[in-house]
């Protein structure tokens, strides 16, 4: 066999690079998903004893209430100006609420909600096992027979887990309220016309639903590269950097691309 | 495995990917004793104590500590034999979101029914014997290094260990708290009747407490001996490492090509 040429070294490191990448992505993903199963495993130790649990709703729920209901009411606010300009051009300002609201429970509320809480709380979790890896906490942990994925995992994965459909409902209801108030207080449409026409288009079972269906989804999808990235994260200060900026884009890239994904199955044409 | 002995190893092997770490390793730890493992850094002293605890796997070889075999225990077995054991980690490892208090409580809530009371009154005294008594409110952001690493090593003892292990006790301490972690060492391990590996490189503060030495270097035991022994030992290695010598069989310079070379050949480079 004669010499590869200088053109063709080039070709081979090229080739044998985005070997190495795929093979490690694969690994990667082999990894994340014996991670996720041991996740589970552990699950059932971590649920008897609640309050582990119970405190991680209390720091990546509770403590993220502020900006996601702040967030909402602005959200809420804006539809309602924007929602008003549009409909009165058609002469339909009455449907106002059913606009605000259907915009917020089905789409705005899961979406945005996952998003705010992914920089807020994912992040946060992220950096907290990251550090407590890099500080060999964790290696501590597992010296003392304590299994760190069922003591310190598990509790704020659930934790993020059960907060995220929350959230995006108190997202919703502060963002309807926002709308109500530019709407009604501010703009003057029919109060009644408002909450009647929304209670009447807004179905539970399917607009209700699907909202927290999607918040549910996001919900475990962020806790879990929140949780993985800090696990997964290389035990340097640098290292704990890149795991924190690595939640939160892939968190939302996954939002995004699961609720294109979640709203195609739910599509209905009527 | 002969009953005097805690830990035995016996022909141990173990790589990083590729890159060999240990090198048909043997040792005998006696039950009671404190036996330090000596070496340069990245002689693989740590990686010896993470296959004692269990938490890694060797590639050839046999670690046995109490009996079982270590790389052959399923995962409850390892957890109930990490039980008996204490670990002091290089820079604590305290749980930073804990006080003192509770870091030393943890392993007692975690593995035992024990009422909070005598939880209390057991940390109390563990936080007594290394002297910090007083700082048990404290939250671990709060302590000086050698306080931390006292801290630690009450945290260690917590459940009275059969086997205490300590990576790097001395590091980054001045000299009154190396002192006083030094003797600690030697009188926890009486008090309790446990058996002590500690991974060290310093040896002044070694020799004045352990029953014995085993010097590594490059991923084999270079040299072995009580303290009497190392002082009078006429090995260059073990010469080198008691005197602090720059050069010597630990060589000061980091594999290279020749500095002539190095700095005329990249000259020539330049010049054409």
């Amino acid at each position: 066999m004669s010499k590869p040429s200088s053109g063709q070294h080039v070709l081979l490191s090229i080739v044998a690079r985005l070997g190495h990448q795929v093979n490690d992505a694969l690994q990667r993903l082999g990894f994340a998903t014996r991670f996720f199963i041991m996740l589970l495993a552990c699950s059932g130790q971590s649920f008897r004893r609640l309050n582990l649990t119970i405190r991680e709703i209390y720091f990546s729920g509770f403590q993220s209430l502020l900006i996601i209901m702040v967030s909402g009411l602005f959200i809420g606010m804006v539809l309602g100006m924007q929602g008003y300009e549009t409909l009165q051009r058609y002469g339909s300002a009455d449907a106002l609420g059913v606009l605000v609201a259907l915009s917020l429970v089905r789409e705005l509320g899961p979406v945005v909600a996952a998003l705010l809480f992914a920089s807020r709380a994912g992040s946060s979790i992220t950096a907290e096992i990251g550090l407590m890896k890099a500080t060999e906490q964790l290696t501590a942990m597992d010296m003392m027979a304590v299994n760190p994925i069922a003591r310190v995992v598990a509790p704020r994965f659930w934790g993020g887990v059960i907060s995220m459909p929350l959230l995006a409902a108190l997202f919703s209801a502060t963002g309807v309220f926002g709308g109500y108030l530019i709407g009604v207080v501010f703009i003057g449409v029919d109060e009644g016309a408002f909450w009647s026409q929304m209670q009447a288009s807004v179905d539970f079972r399917y607009d209700v639903w699907s909202g927290i269906v999607k918040s549910f989804v996001f919900g475990v999808a962020v806790s879990l590269i929140a949780v993985f990235e800090g696990y997964d994260a290389v035990p340097t200060a640098e290292g704990v950097s890149s795991s924190i900026k690595g939640t939160v884009v892939k968190s939302a890239l996954a939002i995004l691309a699961l609720d294109f994904v979640l709203t195609s199955f739910m599509f209905r044409e009527t | 495995m002969s009953a005097d002995n805690l830990v035995e190893i016996k022909d141990l092997d173990f790589a990083y990917d590729d890159r060999p770490i240990l090198k048909g390793i043997s040792m005998e730890i006696p039950r009671g004793k404190v036996v330090a493992i000596m070496g340069g850094s990245g002689c693989g002293k740590t990686t010896l104590l993470r296959l004692i605890g269990g938490q890694l796997k060797p590639s050839r070889g046999e670690v046995l500590v109490d009996g079982l075999s270590v790389p052959h225990l399923g995962n409850d077995e390892l957890y109930a034999l990490r039980r008996r054991m204490g670990m002091l980690f290089q820079f604590g490892a305290l749980f930073t979101d804990i006080s003192v208090f509770d870091n030393v409580a943890y392993q007692m809530r975690e593995h035992t029914d024990l009422p909070e009371e005598l939880i209390r009154d057991m940390v109390l005294l563990k936080l007594n014997a290394v002297g910090l008594r007083g700082a048990h409110q404290l939250m671990p952001a709060e302590l000086s290094g050698g306080m931390a690493r006292r801290v630690a090593l009450a945290r260690a003892i917590a459940l009275d260990p059969m086997l205490i292990m300590y990576d790097e006790p001395f590091a980054g301490l001045d000299p009154i708290s190396l002192g006083v972690i030094g003797q600690l060492i030697r009188k926890l391990n009486d008090a309790l009747g446990a058996t002590t590996i500690m991974v060290t490189h310093d040896i002044q503060e070694s020799l004045l407490i352990v029953d014995f030495i085993y010097f590594m270097s490059d991923g084999k035991i270079v040299a072995l001996g009580t303290p009497d022994q190392i002082r009078a030992s006429k090995d260059p290695f073990v010469h080198q490492f008691v005197f602090a010598e720059a050069d010597g069989p630990v060589p000061f310079h980091y594999p290279a090509v020749p500095i002539a070379e190095e700095l005329l050949g990249r000259g020539a480079d330049e010049q054409a």
